[in-house]
């Protein structure tokens, strides 16, 4: 062995210098390093040295055995590392800690391999393997770092620059895009490429993704995550060849309330938003991350924002809730803070007419016609979108999301996921084209993008059900992990009560609740109504109105105006963001100490103390809780009897569910285009 | 020495310019996306007919019951022929509900395959071989006499819908080069050929397609008189004794 190997070596040294003064004649304009063309020469340069520093995996990947048999063991550019069997060669480099340059892989998705651009070394095999669909087999040496690998992603890099346009300069995914990136590492300064560049007829995929299809670099990340994750088979790759395009061959929209997410996914410029199509460059935008309130899920958000302006909302990764997913409303509701926004204080004088007045007049009225009301007369509403400290209740709303994928049979009863929240509705799909989960469905006929069975539309299903009657009831039972979703519509009905209390038995029969597994979860409308639930407030609104004389509606706009007595005070206080518009809770701060009864706190913190008494859960911001109300407790005697009317649909318009939605004009295009059917 | 590498790399770069770019570049598929017109709308109902219903069964038949799918290639084959050299928008729809997947994923399949035509074809539809061998023994001129005799462009129908001119790549007969073939959608699914006419000459094309005017059918195969299927012109010139038996180990003599 020894002997071969220093005889190897001193044929590759002789070797090497022949090379050197053939490549003096032989110009190479792309490759710079002449010693690459002899690739055993490079391999025997990078031996592996002893005593590596310790990696970090990349982006805290994590490993997860789930037999710990099934371990195996592979050399990463020399360095060990134990994953589970089933891994690709990908994945392991990723726990060894380096980053592999890749186009088409996306751990959300299958695997395509078809960008080629993850090549990397394997030793014996003879040639560079896409790391991304090779699996990783025991005792594999992995070398990414390899004149050869380095040769591999450069020929692909060219390849793929050939028919790439020079746009970034034009380009609004410049300075994020992968292309650009990995062309940094692996890109030449020239390419051999002398013809015409290809054209490509651009896509209308409707109001929300703006397309460039000559930037496309056919890595099927599109096409996979239509229809895998967003469940809309529109996009395919048609053509073959140099000729090969994304499109929907029949001119049609992406009818997905997920179609935003292809902009994230897509490595270059071909998809990107439309509406901040050259609005701004991202390096001049400064994140801040938050909580989505536009429905009940609590998707984890960035807020990209130049100067007080909202210039985008982008997702951020919370395995937990929203994976990194988020649907179209979340990420394109934002121009609806800068429309029809009350930014100073008005007061409605006389005439009728409202008059723009100072903070103080304004607390200063407000006082003092709180004093003439009776303590009964005064209502406070508070809406949909206030109080964002309870906003952040949100990611607890749900329990366990996450678990939504161990359960095995699904019932929705008088809720559509879809649109009530579409980020819920990712995860059942996910589960039931993982493990081919049953979901049954009790409501108005509703467009579902998987497999389900439509069982009935108002309680006499939920009745037979109970009652162990109907067909459904012998897969609900036979359940391992049954999950029972009850929409928000219920709450709106009269008989809510006596509904939950059939569903509390359907899930109790079913064995749903136990020690080890929640299955009966509520999906609300959206963030307040949450925190509200946590806080133990049912919403009563609509009643109590009818007999105030002081109204104190919070970003509430959804009451109902005529109910509102003539002779009644009203103080509407709206969502802020710019001008002289100040923040909720300092508002009411002052209001109470103009009115003399100063409320004890005066900071930020101070009220968030003050919610921590009152509901603890609001407060932790970072991890998912379980959701705190239990069932059976809660309940007092039903006294209303079941209305045997249908349910309804809860959510009629996907795109505009609160005010900061309706007044957005991109959510306003989006139901014109997407709704009509 | 760096400046010799940069004078040579200057005139390379040149090289590169002088070079006339090329204008565009052409390609044997078609659009790669759905154009309307009045023949060709999505909502157009199209349905197998009851003969081709059993054939579309049989088909099926041929895969297992949850790879439908594999099925699509020679559905979408069965669909062209009965409409007639192509297939609109309609057609891959219904191929795409019988083998139950989302129509895109019959429409990739149908781009790819240069085979399948997604707009109109005449009856008779002739496929030009373009290829190398084809090429330098003279298709271009093959093509020049068709287009000119009909009096149309490539791809296009004639007025009275019998013919169009297509290009293929190498349909493997080389050595019988240049060579033509005829798809003749005249009779339905039923009726349908796929005739190889080999040897041809711009003078013989031109008479083949007026045999197919008049509703004659050429003898397909090589147009050269003299050539017997891929022989040599007047007969064999080579291996003209008796081959002979390969060599056999005399089991005996062990
Ligand atoms: S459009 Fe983007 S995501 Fe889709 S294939 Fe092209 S490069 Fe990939
Ligand atoms: S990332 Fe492996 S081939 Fe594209
Ligand atoms: S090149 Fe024309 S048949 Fe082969």
């Amino acid at each position: 062995m020894g002997l071969g190997q220093l005889a190897s070596r001193a044929l590759l040294r002789s070797s090497r210098l022949t090379t050197a003064t053939r490549t003096s004649h032989f110009l190479r304009t792309i490759v710079s390093t002449p010693e690459l063309h002899n690739s055993e020469a490079a391999a025997a340069q990078s031996q592996p040295e002893p005593d590596l520093p310790k990696r970090n995996p990349v982006g805290g990947a994590r490993i997860h055995f789930p037999n710990p048999d099934d371990a195996i063991e592979v050399f990463v550019d020399g360095y060990p590392v134990k994953i589970p069997k089933g891994m690709t060669v990908l994945q392991a480099c990723e726990i060894a800690g380096v980053d592999i340059p890749r186009f088409c892989y996306h751990s959300r998705l299958s695997i395509a391999g078809n960008c080629r651009m993850c090549l990397v070394e394997v030793e014996k095999s003879p040639k560079p393997v896409a790391s991304c669909a090779m699996p990783a087999l025991p005792g594999m040496k992995i070398k990414t770092d390899t004149p050869i690998a380095k040769k591999a992603r450069e020929g692909v890099m060219e390849f793929l620059l050939m028919n790439h346009p020079l746009d970034c300069p034009i380009c609004d995914q410049g300075g994020e895009c992968d292309l650009q990136d990995q062309s940094m590492a692996f890109g030449s300064d020239r390419g051999r490429f002398t013809e015409m560049k290809r054209s490509v007829v651009d896509k209308n995929l409707g109001p929300l993704v703006k397309t460039v299809m000559t930037r496309c670099i056919q890595c099927t990340r599109c096409v996979r995550f239509a229809t895998e994750v967003a469940g809309v088979q529109d996009l395919g790759m048609l053509g073959r060849g140099s000729g090969e395009e994304i499109g929907t061959y029949v001119e049609r929209v992406m009818e997905s309330e997920l179609s935003g997410n292809v902009i994230d996914i897509c490595p270059v410029g071909a998809l990107t938003s439309k509406p901040f199509a050259f609005k701004a460059r991202n390096w001049e935008l400064k994140g801040t991350e938050s909580i989505d309130v536009t429905d009940a899920v609590g998707s984890n958000i960035r807020i990209d924002s130049r100067g007080p302006e909202v210039m985008r909302v982008l997702p951020r990764l919370n395995e937990d809730i929203n994976e990194e997913w988020i649907s179209d409303k979340t990420r394109f509701f934002y121009d609806g803070l800068k429309r029809q926004r009350l930014n100073d204080p008005m007061i409605r004088g006389a005439d009728g007419r409202f008059k723009t007045v100072s903070w103080r007049d304004a607390l200063a009225v407000v006082a003092e016609v709180m004093h003439q009301a009776k303590p009964e007369e005064i209502v406070g509403v508070a809406g949909k979108l206030s109080d964002a400290e309870s906003m952040m209740a949100l990611k607890d709303f749900l329990n366990k999301m996450g678990g939504l994928e161990n359960a095995d049979v699904f019932l929705l009863v008088g809720t559509q996921p879809r649109v009530e929240a579409a980020m819920v509705n990712a995860r059942i799909r996910k589960t039931v084209r993982a493990t081919k989960a049953t979901v049954g469905y009790i409501g108005p006929a509703a467009d579902f993008n998987y497999d389900h069975q439509h069982l009935g539309t108002g309680p006499q299903t939920l009745i037979e059900l109970a009652e162990g009657r109907h067909p459904f009831w012998s897969a609900l039972s036979n359940a391992k992990n049954p999950v029972i979703i009850v929409g928000a519509g219920i709450f709106e009905r009269k008989d809510k009560d006596a509904i939950f209390s059939t569903v509390e038995a359907i899930a109790k029969n079913a064995n749903a609740v136990r020690p080890d597994w929640n299955g009966l979860n509520v999906l609300l409308l959206n963030a307040a109504q949450t925190a509200a639930l946590d806080l133990g407030l049912v919403p009563e609104s609509d009643g109590s109105i009818e007999s105030a004389k002081f109204l104190y509606l919070m970003g509430a706009d959804d009451v109902n105006v005529e109910k509102v007595p003539d002779d009644a005070f009203v103080v509407y206080q709206a969502v802020p963001t710019v001008g002289d518009a100040r923040d909720d809770w300092k508002i009411i701060r002052a209001l109470s100490e103009v009115a003399g009864a100063q409320l004890p706190y005066d900071t930020l913190s101070a009220i968030r103390s003050r919610i921590r008494t009152v509901a603890p859960n609001l407060l932790h911001t970072d991890e998912r809780e379980p959701a705190a109300f239990s069932t059976s407790s809660l309940r007092p005697e039903i006294k209303e009897k079941m209305d045997m009317a249908p349910f309804e649909t809860a959510v009629k318009n996907f795109y505009m569910t609160d005010s900061v939605t309706r007044a957005s004009k991109i959510m306003a295009q989006c139901s014109a285009l997407l709704l009509k059917k | 020495m760096l400046g010799h590498l940069a004078a040579q790399r200057l005139r390379e770069i040149r090289q590169a310019f002088r070079q006339i770019p090329q204008a565009s570049r052409s390609f044997s598929t078609a659009l790669n996306y759905h154009l309307d017109s009045p023949d060709n709308i999505v909502d157009l109902p199209w349905e197998f007919t009851d003969a081709n219903k059993e054939k579309v069964k049989e088909i099926i038949s041929h895969y297992p019951s949850n790879y439908k799918q594999s099925a699509v290639i020679p559905l979408l084959d069965l669909a062209q022929q009965q409409h007639g050299g192509w297939l609109p928008v309609s057609a891959m729809n219904a191929v795409a509900k019988i083998i139950e997947v989302a129509p895109i994923r019959v429409y990739e399949v149908a781009t790819f395959y240069s085979m399948f035509n997604r707009t109109k074809v005449g009856q008779y539809h002739l496929l030009v071989c373009g290829t190398t061998p084809c090429m330098i023994r003279g298709s271009r001129e093959i093509e020049d006499a068709l287009l000119g005799h009909l009096g149309v462009k490539r791809n296009e129908v004639t007025k009275d819908g019998l013919f169009s001119v297509g290009e293929m790549e190498c349909m493997g007969s080389c050595v019988n080069a240049p060579m033509i073939t005829v798809a003749d959608y005249s009779n339905g699914s039923e009726g349908y050929t796929y005739n190889y006419y080999e040897d041809v000459t711009p003078k013989r094309v031109v008479e083949i397609v007026e045999a197919l005017r008049r509703g004659e059918k050429p003898l397909r195969g090589t147009q050269n008189p003299k050539r017997i299927n891929s022989g040599p012109e007047g007969g064999n010139t080579t291996l003209l004794s008796e081959p002979k038996a390969p060599p056999c180990r005399d089991l005996d003599a062990c």
